[in-house]
């Protein structure tokens, strides 16, 4: 692997995450995490579902008179559109037009950082009202899952950023590009994520 | 002919497992010396589970001894290369077969006794008088120390629970702190002793205790509780249907027990409010309700087995328990009796005038 | 190459092994540490054993045994057993599947050190406060009420662990399923290869459970969370789900890379190809599979119904027949065989009626209604000891006489070999068997005193003269080490002359790039096939001699390590209100993600060796230049 070679769009392999041995390792190795990732989510909500609602007697808050669906369905539709962004971003990568690739993973964190600025705009109006951290196992269990999926996002924005910065001047390469593809699928395990949580945290939640 | 000997063999082994268990331990205390049908139960899977593990070993044994006989270097040559055999598939099928034969063997009476031992479903079944026909007493494990609650009997007593013999008693479990585990090893299996929910279980107790050594079975916490997890021991008097009843009604009694000689009588009065407000933690009375109080109920003190759970009943103990409790179970929670005492010691005469009042205290005859 | 690093002085030769990403070399710094902990937790096991040794004994006060009792539990588990196996893992596997390193060698130094400054981190409890009290289990209620610092000790210093354990799993993964030899298929891969497999999925699925236990323990510790906190809705028996769906798998995390010890162990010294080797890989495959559906056994008595109790107990019992299959096998692998009774081979041998031993109490306790008086007794102190010493450390001591001198090119000796081995196994039965005893006449673990009045004064007497042999042949292991490096008798690339893998076939200890040439494999035990053949090489090669491609050395995986490890003081203390707690964790915090994000600004692509270069290396003997 030659970190200088220049590339045309021909010249450029169909998949260039896992041409070479490096990149094949690192996505095998990637999805590895994800599994484990995986495992500590499933952790997470098993626990937030057995301590939903409990907290100490005559407890304020319960998950049903809590949440706002439409503040949440608009974080929801924010997320999936930007796991969406990304998709385009790969699609460019893959056919070697950097500049495409970089613009809409541009708008990729643009969209994530609005997101995340509802998100804590969402906390911050939890804990206004008294429903802190301490406030109970309830909300112990709810901002750990939620806000573990936050710092997540906050993760894949940083990693998003660092690569784009990072690469601005060289373009794509070898080196780089299986860096940018899990980047991605990064993203897209943060957006599977938040659909779980959407629907067993808010949607049950309001629910009942 | 082979079978014959195969079959002596098995017995032989047996009979020394037998003997060789039921010489241990004291029957006060041993998983071994079963007396309550819970912990027959659990002892009868005991030796069924012996007798199949120990003919697992002894099938390995024979070819595991054979195989390092026969098949060492010294006897097979130096430069001998053995066949690189790759398997067979006929002896996997069989060892494969036969260990799932032996634990459908097992799996039959462990899934039935599953159910029998937690089928509680007889405990509130009513009698035709209208009372609950079988005894339930609710259980609250504290920092090293055991309360019990007799709730339709409307008694609490602490440390030493009394139970009639020949039928079923129910226990609810709760923890008041942090986690414990309640185990009466002779006479029935453990279940821990959770601060978030109520377990439930039965015990059969089928022999009276005054027919051991010591007079009463010992009980154990078996859950890690903090430094003296160890010395969490309570006991456990199992009388007859008619002693027990006895009992209760003396405990159930309204009058205070009438306190004997001036020396407990000042006792009595350093014990209550006036003195160190003793009372304000420990009743002295076995009427109320469990769970209220923070300190172990002493309306039986002077019947008692122990003092503290483990040391022995006499009044020296109850004094060196008085003075220094932090010194015989660390961490526990009573405070130390100079704060009740304007900071100072308690002098010898206070000390034998607690030990005398307490001594004293006794519902049975 | 090495034969420049011979040359250099003391300091240089630290830091080269704080800089390295060689495998081999990872593998010497897992042993060493591993070992240390070893004879730490060791210790730790001797002072249980004085404490205990008579009734009413005063030798170690209450508070003191239970902090002791914890941290040889947390000891040996977490930061001996794992990181010796881990050892043998980084040093054997990637030779055994025919790679020139692991699939990303950053990353397995990163591994070890962050295991490191883990286990320093724990341990330095000892100085500071007290060590945590609450059993290796740690139950939620008791820790919650644990005074000091000891549980958040162990909390942060099991996920700064954690964090390296599960580093490794991964590594190890990718390198198997990446990067074997041309031919090496998986089902001609070497038994402890797959063993290594089976274990680093159980560490990737097992570890983030715990993980997420011991994140909540930080929190309801240190920030005022309630996860825990009964009275404020909290549940503390979500912390034992956690800690079993983890502590469950992790016992066949030990298991399983000591089974593929022995597999080796077996089919070299017996001269003969493992028997049922197709049948001896899916039952790794399938024990590894139920460790993750039965954590419940370990909960029988918690009151979770009978119907809980009866499936685990139904799901328990399984696991006995695939570990049957492995014993039945093994059995058959000597029989027919010519079988070399050396230190390795005896261990393996002693292994099997331990480990059966083990085994069968593990299904008297898989039934349920039994296990309600055998949990929590000593019979289960002994059961976990006849499976973990029994199973676990023989095959780490058969391991380290097995692969010594593989890792290092000098023979442990034979004669001060068998020493130990009967002080160490002979004490080992004296010590645990009469344990189970115990436990059935009524003594419950993690007593740190019994009374006379209980009828337990002999046998734990008995017991605790056994530790004393244990330990004697533990002296005597160090004292064989020590020798042996004095001596530094160099040996060949198939010391035990009937090496039947890979490793066996290049010098001892191997180049740093492994293989000048990768290896074409052409069936199970390739080495041995070669050898059959009157291959003289011992392996034919997949590819002609040219340049290799080789990571390069680097120390940030020792600072992200470091930077995390002076965090943790600054999380520690941060709520003491002590005002340099604040400076300290946001600094280390600093430290680790400005090293992180150095790494990966930096490209860092790597060296090569030319093939002269090689040739050169391969003119000296083909030793490494010693």
């Amino acid at each position: 692997m030659d970190i200088n070679q220049k590339y045309t769009p021909q010249s450029w392999p169909d998949h260039p995450e896992t041409a070479t041995l490096e990149g094949k390792n690192k996505f095998i190795g990637f999805w590895l995490l994800l599994a484990a990732e995986t495992v500590t989510f499933a952790s997470l909500f098993a626990t937030y579902l057995a301590l939903k609602d409990k907290g100490p007697s005559g407890m304020e808050f319960s998950a049903a008179g809590l949440f706002e669906l439409p503040l949440v369905f608009a974080m929801t539709m924010i997320l999936l559109t930007s796991s969406l962004t990304s998709v385009y971003a790969m699609y460019h990568m893959k056919n070697y037009n950097f500049k495409a690739m970089q613009a809409w993973l541009a708008i990729t964190v643009m969209l994530g950082l609005t997101f995340l600025g509802l998100e804590i705009y969402e906390f911050n109006h939890y804990v206004h009202i008294g429903f802190g951290f301490t406030n109970s196992a309830f909300s112990s269990a709810f901002f750990t899952l939620v806000g573990t999926h936050g710092a997540h996002v906050l993760f894949g924005l940083s990693w998003f950023i660092a690569l784009m910065l990072r690469n601005a001047k060289r373009g794509l390469n070898m080196y780089n590009a299986p860096k940018f593809y899990l980047a991605s699928l990064y993203w897209h395990f943060i957006d599977v994520v938040w659909v779980f949580i959407f629907t067993v945290v808010y949607l049950m939640g309001v629910i009942g | 002919m082979m079978k014959g000997i195969k079959k002596w063999r098995l017995f032989a082994l047996m009979s020394m497992l037998l003997v060789f268990l039921a010489g241990c331990g004291r029957e006060e205390i041993s998983t071994l010396i079963p007396a309550g049908r819970v912990a027959q139960d659990q002892f009868n899977l005991l030796i069924l589970s012996s007798v199949i593990m120990t003919f697992v070993i002894v099938v390995v044994l024979i070819i595991f001894i054979l195989a390092i006989v026969k098949f060492r270097r010294s006897k097979v040559g130096e430069d001998m290369i053995p066949e690189q055999v790759e398997g067979s598939a006929k002896l996997e099928f069989i060892w494969t077969a036969i260990p799932i034969v032996l634990l459908l063997i097992l799996a039959v009476p462990t899934v039935y006794s599953t159910f029998d031992l937690a089928d509680v479903s007889t405990m509130d079944v009513e009698a035709k008088d209208g009372n609950s026909s079988h005894l339930t007493v609710n259980v609250t494990g504290n920092l090293y120390w055991w309360e019990f609650e007799y709730p339709e009997q409307g008694i609490v007593t602490a440390q030493e629970l009394v139970v009639p013999t020949n039928e079923r008693v129910y226990f609810n479990l709760i923890s008041a702190d942090i986690k414990h585990s309640f185990w009466i090893p002779s006479v029935g299996g453990k279940l821990d002793v959770n601060p978030e929910n109520v377990n439930t279980f039965y015990l059969e107790f089928d022999q009276e205790s005054s027919e051991l050594e010591d007079g009463v079975f010992y009980g154990k916490c078996a859950e890690l509780c903090g430094p003296s997890h160890a010395l969490m021991d309570f006991k456990v008097k199992s009388v007859d249907r008619e002693e027990f009843d006895q009992w209760v009604t003396a405990m159930q009694a309204e009058e205070p027990a009438v306190v004997e000689g001036a020396l407990a009588q000042q006792g009595e009065e350093l014990f209550g409010q006036d003195g160190l407000s003793c009372i304000s933690c420990h009743a002295t009375s076995g009427l109320g309700e469990g769970n209220l109080m923070a300190g172990p109920n002493l309306a039986t003190f002077g019947d008692r087995n122990r003092v503290a759970g483990y040391l022995e009943h006499n009044e020296e103990n109850v004094k060196k328990w008085i003075s220094d409790p932090q010194e015989y179970k660390p961490g526990n929670l009573m405070p130390d009796v100079a704060t009740l005492n304007n900071g100072e010691k308690l002098s010898d005469q206070e000390l034998n005038a607690l030990a005398a009042y307490l001594m004293g205290l006794s519902v049975e005859e | 190459m090495s034969s420049i690093a011979q040359k250099k002085g003391f300091g240089a030769t630290i830091w080269d092994f704080m800089t390295t990403v060689d495998h081999k070399k990872i593998a010497i710094l897992y042993l060493m540490s591993g070992g240390f902990f070893f004879l730490v937790g060791g210790i730790e096991a001797m002072l249980i054993r004085i404490q205990l040794v008579k009734a009413g004994n005063d030798f170690l006060s209450a508070g003191t045994f239970n902090e002791v009792i914890t941290m040889h539990g947390t000891t040996m588990i977490f930061l001996a057993s794992m990181p010796i196996l881990l050892a043998f893992m980084n040093a054997v596997m990637p030779l055994q599947i025919g790679a020139r390193d692991v699939a990303f060698p950053f990353l397995n130094s990163l591994g070890f050190w962050l295991f490191f400054f883990g286990g320093i981190f724990l341990n330095l409890s000892w100085f500071m406060g007290g060590a945590p009290d609450a059993g290796w289990t740690n139950y939620a209620s008791l820790a919650l009420a644990s005074e000091g610092h000891g549980i958040d000790f162990y909390a942060l210093g099991l996920t700064i662990s954690g964090f390296g354990t599960l580093i490794a799993g991964i590594n190890f993964l990718v390198t198997i399923i990446n990067m074997r030899a041309p031919g090496m298929t998986y089902m001609r891969m070497p038994l402890f290869t797959w063993t290594t497999f089976v274990a680093s999925a159980l560490i990737l699925l097992a570890f983030p459970p715990l993980t997420v236990g011991l994140f909540f323990m930080i929190f309801d510790r240190l920030f005022g969370a309630s996860f825990f906190a009964v009275e404020m809705g909290g549940n503390t028996i979500i912390w034992e789900h956690l800690f079993w769906i983890f502590g469950h798998p992790e016992v066949y995390i030990l298991i399983l890379p000591a089974f593929g010890i022995f597999s080796e162990i077996f089919a070299i010294f017996s001269r003969k190809r493992l028997f049922g080797y197709t049948a001896l890989v899916f039952a790794t495959i399938l024990i590894g599979f139920y460790g993750f559906m039965v954590w419940a056994h370990h909960m029988f008595t918690v009151g979770l119904g009978p119907t809980a109790n009866a499936v685990f107990a139904l799901a328990t019992m399984i696991i006995a027949v695939p570990t049957g299959i492995k014993i039945f096998n093994w059995l058959l692998t000597i029989w027919g065989g010519n079988i070399s009774f050396s230190v390795p081979m005896i261990y393996a041998v002693a292994f099997i009626p331990t480990f059966v031993a083990g085994g069968v109490t593990g299904v008297m306790q898989a039934i349920a209604p039994l296990d309600y008086q055998l949990h929590d007794s000593y019979f289960i102190v002994a059961h976990f000891h006849y499976v973990i010493v029994g199973g676990v450390v023989l095959a780490i001591l058969a391991g380290t006489h097995l692969y010594w001198p593989k890792m290092f090119g000098t023979m442990l000796s034979e004669k001060l070999g068998k020493w130990t081995f009967w002080f160490f196994f002979l004490g080992f039965h004296l010590t645990f068997f009469i344990q189970h005893f115990l436990g059935l006449m009524g003594m419950p673990r993690r007593v740190y005193t019994f009374g006379a009045d209980q009828g337990w004064d002999l046998f734990n007497a008995i017991s605790s003269s056994g530790a004393v042999l244990m330990a004697t042949g533990v002296i005597i292991l160090l004292v064989n080490v020590v020798m042996t490096i004095v001596k530094n008798e160099r040996i060949g690339n198939d010391p035990w002359g009937d090496g039947r893998t890979l490793e066996w076939a290049i010098p001892s200890p191997p180049p740093f790039y492994n293989f000048a040439q990768t290896p074409l494999v052409r069936g199970l035990d390739t080495y041995w096939i070669e050898k059959m053949d009157g291959n003289k090489k011992g392996m034919i090669f997949a590819e002609p001699l040219g340049d290799i491609h080789m990571p390069n050395g680097s120390i940030i995986p020792f600072v992200i390590s470091l930077g995390m490890f002076i965090a943790s003081f600054g999380a520690l203390y941060f709520l003491d209100g002590k005002p340099w707690a604040l400076a300290v964790l946001i600094g280390g915090l600093a430290l680790m993600f400005g090293s992180m994000l150095l790494r990966s600004l930096k490209d860092d692509l790597g060296f090569h060796i030319t093939k002269e270069e090689l040739l050169e290396d391969a003119k000296g003997g083909n030793t490494d230049g010693h």
